[in-house]
């Protein structure tokens, strides 16, 4: 498809995605179709992701997008890695999110940073079998996350120690690794942020129980203890200090894969509501041809239609090597508003049918919520495209 | 065993088709593998992954145009070894391209470039045209035993063991011994979907081009399409009281018991 005559003259459009991408979208859509759709509402009302569908993840190669083929992993680009958050999610957002951590954050860090040394010991098992978590977040430390309180102390020439406590944590209760944000020289203030990679088999570490929430109910988030944890100075990820720098970057580009979860929300509200609006009947007539919800219905797909434009614009800055971060922001700004939204209306849309647990379309309106939340609040998404913005104009 | 897996690019069967001034509108419509070309494929890889066949390839085949690439990829990244395009951009489904057509051209694939075939697995029908006939004729055409709308595969001494669909329940039959072809209903399997790894793989593998004008096939249409048209939208039904009314409809205007 791509290889018309067009291509040689034209910028080919943002929304054509590349044989392989369409192929992996396929496959992953498929896949959750299959497999993780009859499991959804068990694994929300157990809350818990069935280590079956985990199993699968892996298998499948949705936990490898960017890890390369001489570790064990797919290989592939980062706005495969998005397509395939977007399609789960359009199924089950709480697992899709345990992809995007996984992917987005824990694996690019350690492909970005990590030395040899860690990359031949983790990237391997993270591609195979090994879930993983973020661990940034303090009970005190949110979105002034440089904060934190957590430290690591030299202990010896070739070990540190680590205590403190993380809380928020995504993926706890199923993770073997762990990426942990520690302030190695609190007096330098955000200068001594330093990262680590621990495992969770580590003596001193404790996972705690899970937190009760609003949505995302299949997704664990846990406090996590470090109680004088010992790890040798070789699971210290990238150089000491630059922790902060690191972190700013990985989330920098991890918030499009969230957009992308929350576009995938907002799609698999279309997926419910669309049809349901072809079927129902009212006033002798179906409610997709009553002319105001027309109006809104359009309305919405176009402010979907943008964010998911936006999502894969910033993708393929990010991949061409441009800046993106104010674009990243946006978008996932956007595409958290967007999908609320969506989510909200579908329910309204639907009128009873929509406020019941049998549609699942109030679950993705409380899975949807917390977008505005993590990987940066929307007030410092606007705070990082306000800053960029001044810039842009202080000649 | 060597096996020849047919993969037709038709409609999605998802999409709610469109008639236009020339038949089905298939501009800008999502396509897909054939729904029965998938359960081939899927009877193909297992019958690989059976060590007992003994099968050294799988061959996935597709006529049409230049996008057959795509869905030759799907074969192959379902665990197809290599493929062949033949490329033609004559529409399939039925308009221009027919049957007899489509079996010639395997034909000529059989007997001139891969000629120790063993097995030819094909759809029962394709969803687009709903034909059915490329098989039989293919079978014909080779002179080669055949068991159409299979249930069940297996090996049998030399040959195969086939479940068939039939109305009234399934009949099995022996095909004693290869070369054969095979046509694949609905419940022999339920396709895999491409996985990750396998859609990577399936990028180092081969697919030749053929064009369809230098196998020496008439590719004519013998048949011509007077008309295409959609359905009449169904009427609307109407509610009955109990039982007993809905009996003595069925029997006095419906006609459907007596
Ligand atoms: C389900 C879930 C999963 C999570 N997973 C992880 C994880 O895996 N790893 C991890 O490290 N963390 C995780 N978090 C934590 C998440 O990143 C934080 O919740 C987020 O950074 C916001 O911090 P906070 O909750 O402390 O809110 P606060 O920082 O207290 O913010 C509260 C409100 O104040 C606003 N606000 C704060 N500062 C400013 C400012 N300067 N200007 C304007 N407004 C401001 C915010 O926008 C927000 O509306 C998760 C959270 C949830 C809910």
């Amino acid at each position: 498809m791509s290889s018309s005559a067009v291509d040689k003259f034209f910028p080919s459009p943002i929304t054509l995605l590349t044989e392989d991408e369409r192929m992996i979208k396929e496959s992953v859509r498929k896949w959750a179709i299959k497999d993780l759709k009859p499991r959804l509402q068990e694994m929300e009302t157990n809350e818990c992701i069935y280590p079956s569908v985990i199993q699968k993840l892996f298998e499948n190669g949705y936990m490898s997008m960017e890890i390369n083929e001489k570790y064990g992993g797919i290989g592939t680009n980062f706005t495969s890695a998005c397509i395939a958050i977007q399609e789960i999610s359009r199924i089950d957002p709480s697992v899709a999110l345990m992809v995007d951590v996984h992917n987005t954050l824990v694996v690019n860090m350690i492909r970005f940073w990590g030395s040899d040394y860690l990359k031949d010991k983790y990237l391997p098992k993270l591609a195979k079998d090994s879930v993983s978590s973020f661990c940034l977040s303090e009970a005190n430390a949110g979105s002034d996350a440089f904060s934190m309180k957590t430290q690591a102390y030299r202990s010896s020439d070739n070990l540190f120690t680590i205590n403190g406590t993380k809380s928020w944590i995504t993926n706890a209760k199923e993770a073997e690794v762990l990426i942990v944000f520690c302030n190695v020289n609190p007096s330098e203030g955000y200068k001594g942020i330093t990262a680590f990679v621990v495992d969770t088999d580590t003596e001193g570490v404790n996972i705690g129980v899970r937190e009760k929430k609003l949505g995302l109910k299949a997704s664990s988030t846990c406090q996590i203890v470090f109680d004088n944890v010992i790890v040798d100075a070789s699971q210290m990820l990238g150089e000491l200090g630059k922790g902060y720098e690191y972190c700013i970057k990985i989330l920098n580009e991890g918030r499009i894969g969230i957009a992308s979860q929350q576009i995938g929300i907002a799609k698999g509200c279309f997926d419910v509501v669309m049809p349901y609006l072809n079927e129902r009947e009212q006033f002798g007539m179906k409610l997709a041809d009553m002319p105001s919800l027309q109006q809104q219905y359009a309305q919405a797909a176009t402010e979907l239609y943008a964010a998911e434009v936006m999502m894969l614009n910033a993708c393929r800055l990010k991949e061409n090597g441009l800046p993106f971060v104010k674009e990243a922001a946006m978008s996932k700004l956007f595409a958290s508003q967007v999908s609320e939204k969506i989510c909200s209306q579908s329910i309204e849309w639907m009128g009873a049918v929509g406020y019941s647990t049998d549609y699942k379309v109030e679950k993705f309106f409380r899975d949807c919520k917390v977008g505005s939340i993590y990987e940066g609040s929307s007030n410092i998404q606007r705070q990082t495209i306000a800053k960029i913005m001044k810039s842009e104009y202080s000649h | 065993m060597k096996i020849l897996v047919g993969v037709k690019r038709v409609v999605d069967y998802a999409v709610k088709v469109r008639v236009g001034a020339n038949g089905v509108e298939l501009k800008n419509v999502k396509m897909s593998m054939n729904p029965f070309c998938e359960i081939a494929t899927e009877a193909a890889v297992r019958l690989k992954e059976n060590k007992a066949a003994n099968v050294s390839e799988v061959v996935a085949v597709s006529v049409g145009p230049k996008q057959c690439q795509d869905t030759l990829r799907t074969a192959l990244a379902m665990g197809c070894d290599r493929a062949i395009h033949v490329k033609t951009d004559l529409r399939g489904d039925y308009m221009e391209l027919q049957s007899d057509s489509v079996a010639k051209i395997f034909q000529k694939i059989v007997e001139e470039k891969e000629q120790n075939t063993d097995l030819v697995l094909l759809g029962k029908q394709s969803i687009d045209s709903d034909c059915g006939q490329v098989g039989p004729m293919l079978a014909g055409f080779l002179n080669y035993p055949q068991a159409t709308f299979a249930a069940n595969i297996d090996l049998d001494g030399d040959g195969l063991k086939v479940e068939r669909e039939t109305d009234s329940g399934t009949e099995t039959i022996k095909i004693p011994s290869l070369p054969a072809v095979i046509t694949c209903d609905l419940r022999l399997n339920e396709p895999r979907y491409a996985t990750l790894p396998n859609i990577m793989k399936a990028k180092k593998k081969k697919i030749d081009t053929i064009d369809a004008n230098d196998l020496g096939v008439d590719l004519t249409a013998k048949n011509k399409v007077l008309e295409v048209y959609e359905p009449p939208p169904r009427k609307e039904g109407i509610v009955v009281e109990d039982v007993d009314e809905l009996i003595a409809k069925l029997k006095n205007e419906a006609g459907l018991l007596q």
